[in-house]
């Protein structure tokens, strides 16, 4: 992947405060990318065992899914999310977590992407998470002639 | 703070005592048995859309998962441990710009294992919610 989609990425995190906020950091492998999650003591959910908060994995997997979106349509509005399902399948533990987003299909307007979250192991996923985005980059008034659903 | 977590009263346990809860410094509204209100005020490094000044859905997200574990903790007889099998959020809106975000969570069943929950947030109108969730809870009962 060329330095340009690097620099994509790097701009999305750097204009997000709430990505700098987490701490959230992107690295490229050819095509591929994969958010990092680096561990802080801020992001513990759970004191007792200790275990990060479901919120933030949550909040973690939808800026990995908008990052792998930004990298597919640069320079275009930050896509506004719909809806995401989050399932939880163990505890993220206190350590760095990392994800990966696939982009099942983007639509016109409608993107629908997949994340996966882990830790140790990518077999043992802490959490995974489909989404709804809204892709802006033509953004237009809906017309009562429409043309389908949003 | 000279309570441990153990021993702090459900509201502190909630807040004070968790990280991230104390990170995004949300505060508890309102609580009665099985429901619970908290809220996250606008900062500037949780905006989401630098265009616009929204605050980030991720905080939202927090915000809800946050709020229901307190509605199951309420709605439970003792504190119990509690796991989030899953959580759905409906993003109905954009928050405004610079406005903070109050959500509430009712833990409307509870079974011995698993508790359920349904949940909204707002920016100044309840009755205009910028998200809606639905969330499943692992209970962990001693004995």
């Amino acid at each position: 992947m060329s330095d340009e989609a690097f620099k994509t990425l790097e701009t999305f995190i750097a204009r997000v405060p709430y990505a700098r906020f987490l701490g959230l950091r992107v690295e490229l492998a050819g095509d591929e990318m994969t958010a990092i999650l680096p561990f802080a003591q801020q992001l513990i959910g759970n004191p007792v065992l200790p275990a990060l908060h479901g919120g933030v994995i949550g909040a973690f997997m939808e800026m990995t899914a908008l990052a792998q979106l930004s990298l597919a349509h640069p320079g275009q509005r930050i896509p506004k999310t719909i809806d995401i399902t989050i399932e939880y399948l163990r505890p993220g533990r206190a350590q760095d977590t990392f994800a990966r987003a696939t982009l099942r299909k983007i639509g016109r307007r409608v993107a629908n992407v997949q994340v996966e979250c882990w830790q140790d192991s990518r077999s043992k996923l802490v959490a995974g998470m489909t989404g709804h985005f809204l892709l802006r980059g033509d953004e237009r008034a809906p017309t009562l002639s429409g043309t389908g659903s949003p | 703070m000279a309570e441990t977590y153990d021993s702090a009263p459900l509201p502190d346990r909630m807040t004070l005592f968790v990280p991230h809860a104390a990170a995004l410094g949300m505060t508890l509204v309102s609580l009665q048995k099985g429901r619970g209100v908290m809220r996250v005020d606008w900062r500037e490094d949780l905006v989401g859309d630098p265009d616009t000044g929204v605050i980030a859905s991720g905080v939202v997200t927090a915000l809800i998962d946050h709020t229901c574990g307190l509605a199951i903790n309420s709605a439970a007889e003792t504190p119990l441990p509690i796991a989030t099998l899953d959580l759905r959020i409906d993003y109905l809106r954009a928050a405004g710009p610079r406005l903070g975000i109050t959500a509430e969570a009712h833990g409307y069943k509870l079974t011995r294992s698993i508790g359920f929950v349904r949940a909204q947030a707002w920016d100044i109108d309840s009755g205009d919610p910028v998200a809606t969730a639905q969330a499943a809870f692992m209970l962990t009962r001693a004995g």
